[in-house]
């Protein structure tokens, strides 16, 4: 117990950048130690934030949610000064504990995006208001997730800006701003998803393809080191994942001919601790894969935040296209291991199990997207992703083998499966040098945006697009650093207008138990929440709360600017928000 | 090595080119092909494959341009984008470096020789297209051309330009086929799609019009009036959209072929202009 030395004073505003050394150490926590607040005498049964607390528990059961409204009522009235305690890996591994805090992309390792504050909740979502908007005076797509550590919000914006917020008032504490190349070669807009925090510093990968950790007090920068060289089209977009002392990441760069890696670096040095190289070289497994020299350009980028399972240390990290991205001509063979959820042993790098999704791809259909922990009542361990080809896979994640594989949208690739169970892509499937059409269109059914998993519900829910696309092909020569697509896929005049989804599906059965249909697509990822809420952003603008149970728009607010970020909880003394990107601006929303 | 000598030659005769404004590559079939090739990793999205139009961009296969006329300009054209459209500049579409000279000429070369193959298309008569528009065809209740005409469909003063003579005549015959802009994700900074919309407001009002803009909870409308309706969706007894355009179908007993190919002719005069 070490809440003790956190030092409370009411009303007291939080001034973290007058905080010292003393103050900070005094409010470290110990690996693992659960934060918990002195409860006063008669409200024993609170359990506020509580270590007992199961992972999937909601926080305030009915029975105690009015004590809990009393106590998160007495704990507003006074602040904790206890920002930049040290994230250790015991307290990410036990991040369900103090849900408070949101300390990875994706909220907790099982990725499920899943905030357990129900002070927003059904009853109340209606009266949500907007709490506080920072510009961050960056032009073009924000996908950033912010973190939040004990009152402090960090997040990026385009370039490679980094910064840190009050996470109350929205007030800046530090601004970091790289330097970026004016020659780099991102795939789609200077973009960037977020941070990894560890300890007492924030990791950011860039777009000139560097490793970089900042202070977290000041954004000072700590150590920068080179992953790849970013003239041969190497970049990073994603946000790091910390496990253990190792800050891992995957690399983007499947457009230019890349050969696709997955990093892990000493949180503390900088130094490269291992790589795993998405393309097996000569000699390696999965190289007979290849035709010819097709490996040295073979793309499989790893452009999207992984999980991660401390019960066995893996790392469970999903792979992009093979390149050239729509044209297969010259890359004979399954293109290993593109495409593909590989689990990865933390420590070393040294993959267990792959399961590839979609074989030798000829559509762009990235498998980034983020694999979902889950583990049912009845002791199933499984893995599960909404993948871009339109197809929803549940693995069982202690083998990689594949359970089942549902449509969620509209496919017209396959209509086959093979002796695994795995959709297999029909003869029709392949671009052709006129074009013709195939769904899912490049983009895929869904793409980078987040999805989530509600295990009150019980349900997976995901952004979802129909659209169809002419792919045709060309050939191209690899030229380094070059756009190296091999062909084009563009919409289809013919095409029923897109249509765009907020889908829940049930993992068990892949039935898609509701659906939300948006004026158009969107690429906004979702977050659930304990207070019986999923949130959504729209291309049109709009923050949405809606019912998990029913999928029935409660509330939203108009924000002025697309979403193509995905929303994430805190709660700062007490008090519930929810945080996204919209536009150039990141925002929060509370209860007024 | 070879390949990276040919480069290096080449980029000397290109700085050459340059400076006169001439395409090093003119008339080489192969690099047309090339050309075709880049054109479709860069170009097609919007200008469609075989460069005859797409979503947005124009149909280049016409042999008169509106922003370009010789190589050179097409040449800046491709470098530099076209300012206040969605014409980008080479590269600074977010997504790399964009193509370097020898590519922008070899889609130069490309297009030029899709000009040649483009039949030549028997123009109508442009000024009988204009007393068309503005008269028997009623073109100008509902569509306006620099600055004169109606507000309830799109405005054409740069259709002409931008979209194929088949496209038009298209979009006359079979107005619900395919709606304006909009279809695409890629137009999405122009949302307007022209849907047709009926509603039923909570005081029992019916309002039949075109969607200006919506999203999933308000949406603008304008109705045959030009009265420009602001509704929350949640606020309406009914809601109900269609993809059937308010325009009519002009078949050729309302609009023969000869009087559409004035109008069409009338629209290339203005918009191409």
């Amino acid at each position: 117990m070490r809440e003790q030395g956190c030092i409370r004073s009411a009303g007291m505003r939080l001034r973290p950048w007058k905080s010292g050394p003393l103050r900070a150490a005094s409010c470290a926590r110990e690996e693992g130690v659960a934060f918990r607040p002195r409860v006063p005498p008669g409200l024993k049964p609170l359990q506020f934030l509580s270590a007992q607390r199961g992972a999937e528990a909601p926080l305030f059961h009915g029975a105690v949610r009015l004590w809990a409204i009393l106590l998160v009522a007495l704990l507003a009235n006074s602040a904790f000064v206890c920002a930049h305690a040290q994230v250790t890996f015991g307290r990410l591994v036990n991040s369900a504990k103090e849900p408070q805090n949101w300390m990875t992309y994706s909220g907790d390792y099982s990725g499920k995006r899943y905030s357990g504050l129900d002070q927003i909740n059904l009853a109340n979502a209606r009266t949500m208001v907007a709490k506080w908007v920072y510009q961050t005076a960056a032009t073009g797509k924000l996908e950033t997730t912010p973190l939040v550590v004990d009152g402090i919000l960090y997040a990026t914006a385009q370039d490679d800006r980094a910064f840190a917020l009050d996470a109350r008032t929205g007030r800046p504490i530090w601004m970091y701003q790289r330097q970026v190349p004016g020659d780099i070669r991102p795939c789609c807009g200077h973009v960037n998803r977020g941070l990894a925090i560890l300890g007492d510093k924030v990791f950011l990968g860039t777009l000139d393809a560097h490793v970089v950790a900042l202070d977290a007090k000041t954004g000072a920068v700590v150590w920068d080191v080179v992953a790849a060289d970013y003239r041969f089209g190497y970049s990073f977009t994603v946000a790091a994942l910390a496990v253990k002392n190792l800050v891992v990441i995957g690399v983007s760069g499947g457009e230019y001919g890349v050969r696709g890696f997955i990093d892990a670096y000493d949180a503390d040095t900088g130094e490269r601790k291992w790589r795993f190289y998405t393309v097996p070289g000569p000699g390696e497994p999965g190289h007979e894969t290849w035709e010819g020299d097709s490996w040295k350009v073979g793309g499989a980028p790893a452009w999207n935040t992984g999980t991660y399972d401390a019960a066995t240390n893996q790392i469970f990290w999903p792979t992009g296209n093979p390149a050239p991205s729509n044209r297969g001509e010259g890359r004979a063979g399954d293109n290993l291991y593109s495409n593909s959820l590989l689990a990865l042993n933390a420590d070393t790098g040294k993959m267990n199990w792959y399961f590839q999704f979609t074989k030798h791809d000829e559509h762009d259909w990235d498998a980034t997207q983020v694999p979902i922990i889950i583990d049912t009542p009845g002791g199933k361990h499984l893995i599960a992703q909404a993948n871009r080809n339109g197809y929803f896979y549940v693995l069982d994640r202690t083998s990689g083998k594949l359970l089942s594989a549902t449509a969620y949208g509209k496919t017209t690739w396959s209509d086959a499966k093979d002796a695994e169970g795995r959709p297999v892509a029909n003869k029709n499937a392949s671009p052709t040098l006129e074009g013709h059409t195939v769904c899912p269109g490049a983009l895929g059914t869904t793409n980078f945006m987040a999805p989530t998993y509600d295990s009150q519900t019980g349900l997976f829910y995901v952004t979802a697009r129909d659209q169809c696309d002419i792919f045709s092909t060309a050939p191209q020569p690899y030229e380094a650093g070059h756009a190296f697509y091999g062909s084009a896929y563009f919409p289809s005049e013919e095409a029923e207008p897109y249509r765009g989804f907020l889908k829940a599906i049930d993992p068990a059965t892949g039935e898609i138990k509701w659906k939300f249909e948006h004026t158009s697509p969107t690429w906004s990822g979702v977050l659930s929440t304990a207070g019986g809420l999923v949130f959504s952003g729209d291309a049109e603008g709009n923050f949405i709360a809606f019912d998990a149970a029913s999928g029935k728009p409660l509330w939203h607010f108009q924000m002025g600017g697309a979403v193509y970020a995905a929303p994430m909880a805190f709660a700062v003394d007490g008090k519930e928000f929810v945080a996204i990107a919209a536009g150039s601006a990141v925002y929060a929303f509370g209860l007024p | 090595m070879f390949r990276r000598w040919c480069i290096g030659i080449a980029g000397l005769v290109f700085m050459v080119a340059a400076a006169d404004g001439q395409n090093p590559l003119a008339g080489d079939a192969k690099a047309a092909k090339a050309g075709e090739y880049e054109f479709r990793i860069n170009c097609a999205l919007c200008h469609g494959l075989g460069a005859h139009g797409g979503g947005r961009g124009p149909d280049l296969t016409r042999a008169v341009k509106k922003h370009t006329h010789s190589d050179a300009d097409m040449f800046q054209v491709i470098s530099n984008g076209i300012p206040g459209t969605a014409m980008p500049a080479n590269g600074t579409n977010g997504q790399g470096v964009g193509m370097t000279d020898e590519e922008i000429w070899q889609i130069i070369t490309y297009i030029r020789s899709q000009e040649v193959k483009a039949p030549a298309q028997p123009l109508g008569n442009a000024s009988h297209g204009k007393e068309l528009f503005y008269g028997d065809a009623n073109c100008s209740m509902c569509h306006m051309v620099a600055g004169k005409g109606g507000r309830l469909g799109p405005e054409l003063t740069g259709v002409g330009g931008s979209r194929t003579r088949g496209a038009i005549i298209d979009s006359v015959r079979n107005p619900s086929r395919r709606l304006a802009w909009g279809l695409t994700e890629a137009t999405k900074e122009f949302p307007q799609e022209y849907e047709s919309v009926t509603v039923v407001t909570a005081d029992g009002k019916k309002i039949t019009g075109v969607t200006l803009n919506e999203d999933s909870f308000s949406v603008q409308i304008m109705d045959a009036g030009e009265h420009i309706h602001l509704l929350e969706k949640d606020k309406l007894q009914s809601f109900q959209k269609s993809r059937e355009s308010a325009m009519p179908k002009y078949d050729v007993e309302v609009l023969s072929d000869k009087e559409l190919e004035d109008i069409v002719a009338y629209l290339i005069s203005v918009g191409a202009k």
